[in-house]
């Protein structure tokens, strides 16, 4: 078969040609368990004296709580306890706390205001499930309704609601600077001025549910040596053990996490809520506690891809070549950041999709609303935009009168050209892939785009980082006192130059919020980490000379270098003790608190029933 | 609360179990008896992932009271090996790739097994309709149906 | 907590239900209701054995079914074979091993295929209490009904004088944006005494009125049914669900009620 001679040559120095794998089954290592229903999901862990939780969850968008009165609920048959925000010792958490990105946000369990239907109140913890789903409709709950916002656009206006405190522009603020993601590659005015046509479009899709079978949950339980180990469905299991430390205030060494036999995720199960609360359920009651969402739970709140709405606007001459692109992005974030932040940045990197546009610039926006939170789904950030730029192609080669196809080949990148994000295009294969989907297809292509390649013509002049415009428009909070537009460059009282050559623009990002966040060598066992940079990739980035051959290496953002001096943790302010030799080095970690037993030993569940296990 | 005792074959041998009031069968089966191969994933009778073969005929688990079957036979994905022989169904299953998370397969045997019991050479359309009450989020249909095909000793997409 | 009872007869369960509890037939939508914990009186009332009330039989010019009898048991019977495009219509097959004839008359929106094809078959249920009811009149005041269905009694409709048609999304098995049944009885080439029911187009299945009037000395062809079709949706007001909005029901209604009417019987 031609297609898969051709991708052989492709990628002749980088992969393995004698694979024989494509087309045709190969047995899976965990297909005996799968087959004779064997294989332990999280649930099929038996405990005697199991107890189950279930949440009370709001019912309006958006409301304030008033009151919340748990005094029938108690009284349930069955009910062991009932769980408030009180209960959860460090009560707020952004997802990406864990890689230090973005500012804690999201309760786990709410007291003063939801902000999405379906968010939880309190939490019920009984003897079987139909008890704890009993005693959740008898926790009263007076809120006051406040107005909500339901659409991105809506929710960037001044007036608008604030969905989320912690952010009160209704935005994601993106490296303390703006409230949306911007790229400026080029001058895309200059490139509009010169097309011959401008092509313009808007794209909406809606938010799309994982909807794995199984549905999210976790069991934990108290272990001997005071740690608790926790059954769980999550596809990140160090996330999930992370974020409960981090809620739950415990060192992560007393908690113990199984997984990894996950029925389904597709992204919907690394946001870490059933891990906390199963785990508190458990250190609030001394016993097993199953946290388990059914289908409607998993359906209502279960964090989906978000929505998004993409504007397009193409300068295009009358050949086909397209000139200058823009786009305007609004990731309906629901009302959390999870992990929409992060869907933006690789978004960004993406832009403008497998294309050599010459200029290009976006404002993606990350708006809160009061919808369900939006968290991963299977290349999220780039299924989306991708969906726009395609429908947008289609466009473009109707206003031109191209094959669509051609227009792809005359378009598409190849190897050695600069990406807007500046980083050097390599394996590309764009051209050959338009190439077999013509023939596959029978949709027939000019011979001159069929003797295309994606191995030459690129580079050159197309390495080259241009001069870009720059502007400031869309700093944090501008938008809540006044309208502006949201297209890039539009309402600009200024505009900035970047010089042509310029890689990147070193970001300093937030520090961290939490000491015990800080990456500290001794923790992970160096005990003197050296001071001096090793390699030259660790010196801070400075703006490269532009040059013919740009370095395919990108600049790496400062924060993300290999930290010369890792920070040390604050030392108290009492005088310390002299130390026996001037060495410079940081004082090992010391915890506040010691982590207690269980490092060593970990303990098996007394309420493991031998006799119940297969 | 009510215990009511309820006594069944379950893959041939008899279980005696109490069960609670209101109980369905899936958590009888689960956490009264310890057979966990049959799976929860909805609890509303759309996704098949509970299916159990009754006094030989494909059921929901989910939607069946649990003390309703009383001096019935019931069958499980936990039965189908003949001790260390697998079932031509779990073998056809492996070798097809006719699983990926798995969570859905335990369903998807027992709606194939049930078919396969009255029907041993069924056609693709008797199978895709066999298995039109189980959703796969994963694998994808067509290695589940070409398994349940190699299962009766019909060619696939690959072999035939 | 839920509470079951279990009883010998359909009088005992019916005096049970009354007092309001719910009567558990092959349990796809009680047992449902239990999981979620979304029973308005936590009490099931069910019989130790229902095999008396699951026979199909011909008596005479009818046909009974018996309440309990399951889509599958309607498969399996060759009497009403012209029923068997209507029971596969309905879930999967383990849905059809459980789910009854006289459940699916109960069945809330947008559920109830099954009870379309009876409207439109003028299907006559015999009660718990030995009286008996046309199917429209109690679907009328179904919510207020306690009395138990024990059977169903039909016509056998002639030649392709009945159809029907399942519309939805998803394929093989999918919930009704809408179902539609028609029973046309014909002399010399002119319908008479049509009988046309809608599914998931109202809380319960409604008669299509003015489309069967419309009907009356008609010919089944384009010309023919032009007027049944205008008349469609006249005095319905199609609920919204996740699946459909109220208005898109109207807009395809006519659609597919055409097709229903040309397309010489039922699809898969």
């Amino acid at each position: 078969m031609s297609s898969v001679e051709f991708r052989k040559d492709l990628f002749a120095d980088e992969r393995d040609d004698n694979l024989q794998e494509i087309g045709k089954p190969t047995r899976r290592q965990d297909i005996l368990g799968h087959v004779t229903g064997r294989s332990p999901y999280y649930d099929d862990h038996l405990f005697d004296g199991l107890l189950h939780m279930r949440c009370v969850r709001s019912p309006h968008h958006h409301a304030r709580i008033r009151s919340i009165d748990t005094s029938q609920a108690e009284r349930m048959p069955g009910v062991v306890r009932v769980v408030l925000a009180r209960d959860v010792p460090n009560n707020l958490n952004t997802l990406l706390s864990l890689i230090n990105f973005g500012k804690d946000e999201e309760k786990l369990i709410q007291d003063t205001k939801v902000a999405y239907v379906g968010e939880p109140v309190a939490a019920i913890i009984a003897e079987t499930e139909g008890q704890a789903r009993d005693a959740c409709a008898a926790v009263r709950v007076d809120y006051e309704v406040l107005p909500h916002v339901l659409d991105p656009e809506a929710s960037l206006k001044p007036d608008a609601p604030v969905v989320n405190e912690i952010y009160p522009n209704n935005t994601f603020d993106y490296h303390d600077l703006y409230d949306h993601q911007k790229l400026r590659f080029g001058d895309v005015e200059k490139g509009f001025s010169e097309a011959d046509h401008i092509v313009e479009g808007e794209y909406q899709m809606s938010p799309i549910e994982q909807a794995p079978i199984e549905t999210c949950g976790a069991i934990a339980a108290p272990e001997t040596n005071d740690r608790f180990v926790c059954y769980t469905s999550t596809q990140a299991l160090f996330f999930s053990l992370g974020t409960t430390a981090k809620l739950l205030n415990m060192a992560s060494s007393r908690l113990h996490f199984v997984g990894g036999t996950v029925g389904g995720g597709f992204g919907g199960k690394v946001d870490s809520i059933v891990e906390p609360l199963s785990v508190l359920g458990a250190v609030l009651t001394g016993r097993p506690v199953k946290f388990m969402w059914d289908r409607a739970e998993e359906m209502q709140v279960g964090a989906p891809r978000g929505a998004e709405r993409w504007r397009i606007k193409d300068g295009v001459a009358r050949d086909g070549r397209i000139l200058a692109r823009t786009f305007t992005g609004f990731f309906d974030a629901g009302a959390y950041t999870r992990l929409s932040s992060y869907a933006i940045i690789k978004c960004t990197g993406h832009i403008p999709g497998p294309y050599s546009i010459p200029n290009v610039a976006s404002n993606v926006y990350c708006v809160f609303t009061n919808r369900t939170p939006a968290t991963a789904m299977r290349g999220f950030g780039i299924t989306g935009v991708d969906f726009a730029i395609e429908c947008h192609m289609d466009k473009v080669a109707e206003t031109v009168g191209l094959n669509p196809i051609e227009l792809r080949i005359l378009n598409a990148y190849r190897d050695g050209d600069m990406k807007p994000h500046r980083r050097l295009a390599k394996n590309t294969a764009l051209i050959e892939c338009c190439q077999v989907a013509s023939q596959k297809s029978g949709w027939a292509i000019s011979a001159d785009a069929a003797r295309q390649s994606s191995l030459t013509g690129g580079g050159g002049s197309r390495a080259d980082i241009p001069e870009s415009i720059t502007d400031s428009v869309g700093r944090i909070g501008e938008r809540r006192r006044t309208d502006i537009p949201t297209e890039p460059g539009m309402g600009a009282a200024s505009r900035g130059r970047v010089a042509a050559g310029t890689q990147g623009i070193p970001i300093v990002a937030a520090a961290p919020q939490d000491e015990d966040m800080i990456t500290d060598p001794a923790r992970m066992g160096f005990r003197h980490a050296p001071v001096a940079p090793s390699q030259p990739g660790a010196t801070p980035s400075s703006p490269v000379p532009p040059s013919a051959a740009p370095s395919a290496a990108p600049v790496p953002p400062q924060q993300n270098a290999p930290a010369p001096q890792p920070a040390p943790p604050q030392q108290p302010a009492a005088p310390q003790p002299p130390q026996a030799t001037p060495d410079p080095a940081p004082a090992p970690y010391k915890p506040e608190q010691p982590f207690s037993r269980g490092v060593k030993r970990p303990g098996v569940s007394r309420f493991l029933s031998g006799s119940r296990r297969r | 609360m009510t215990k009511k005792p309820v006594q069944f074959q379950l893959n041939g041998s008899p279980v005696a179990v109490f069960s609670d009031e209101g109980q369905n069968l899936l958590d009888l089966l689960r956490r009264g008896v310890g057979d966990l191969s049959p799976k929860y994933g909805c609890g509303q009778g759309t996704c098949g992932s509970c299916t159990v073969i009754i006094d030989g005929e494909p059921r929901l688990s989910c939607l069946t009271l649990a003390e309703t079957v009383e001096g019935q036979h019931v069958e499980t994905t936990n039965g189908l090996a003949n001790g260390p022989d697998l079932h031509a169904l779990q073998e056809a299953f492996m070798e097809n790739f006719a699983a990926q998370c798995g969570y859905c397969t335990p369903g998807m045997l027992m709606a194939a097994k049930a078919l396969l019991d009255r029907t041993p050479r069924p056609s693709r359309a008797e199978i895709v309709e066999a298995i039109s009450g189980n959703i796969c989020r994963c694998t994808g249909y067509e290695p589940i149906i070409d398994a349940i095909l190699a299962a009766s000793g019909q060619p696939t997409r690959r072999t035939g | 907590m839920v509470t079951v009872t279990t009883v010998d007869t359909l009088q005992e369960a019916a005096a049970s239900s009354a007092g309001e509890a719910v009567f558990l037939g092959g349990g796809t939508l009680v047992m449902r209701s239990v999981n979620y914990g979304e029973l308005t009186v936590p009490q099931i009332v069910r019989l130790r054995s229902a095999t008396a009330l699951r026979d199909i039989r011909a008596d005479g010019t009818r046909i009974n079914i018996g309440a309990a009898a399951t889509m599958g048991d309607v498969l399996r019977s060759s009497e009403v074979s012209f029923l068997h495009p209507v029971a596969r219509q309905v879930g999967g097959p383990a849905i059809r091993n459980m789910a009854t004839v006289g459940g699916n008359i109960f069945a809330p929106h947008p559920y109830g295929d099954f009870a379309v094809a009876l409207l439109a078959l003028d299907a006559r249920l015999r009660m718990s209490d030995g009286s008996e009811t046309d199917l429209e009149s109690l679907l009328a005041a179904r919510d207020s009904e306690r009395r138990l269905v024990e059977s169903v009694s039909i016509v056998r409709p002639a030649g392709d004088d009945f159809r029907f048609r399942k519309v939805s999304r998803v394929k093989p098995k999918g919930v009704s944006v809408m179902s539609l049944a028609a029973w046309l009885p014909r002399s010399a080439g002119r319908i008479s005494g049509a009988r046309i029911a809608f599914g998931a187009m109202a809380p319960t299945p409604v008669r299509a009125r003015a489309a069967e009037a419309a009907l009356e000395g008609a010919t089944l062809d384009e010309n023919g049914i032009a007027g049944a079709l205008s008349a469609a949706t006249q005095g319905l007001s199609p609920p919204d669900d996740g699946l459909a909005s109220g208005w898109y029901r109207s807009q395809v209604a006519p659609v597919h009620l055409k097709r229903l009417l040309l397309g010489g019987g039922s699809r898969p």
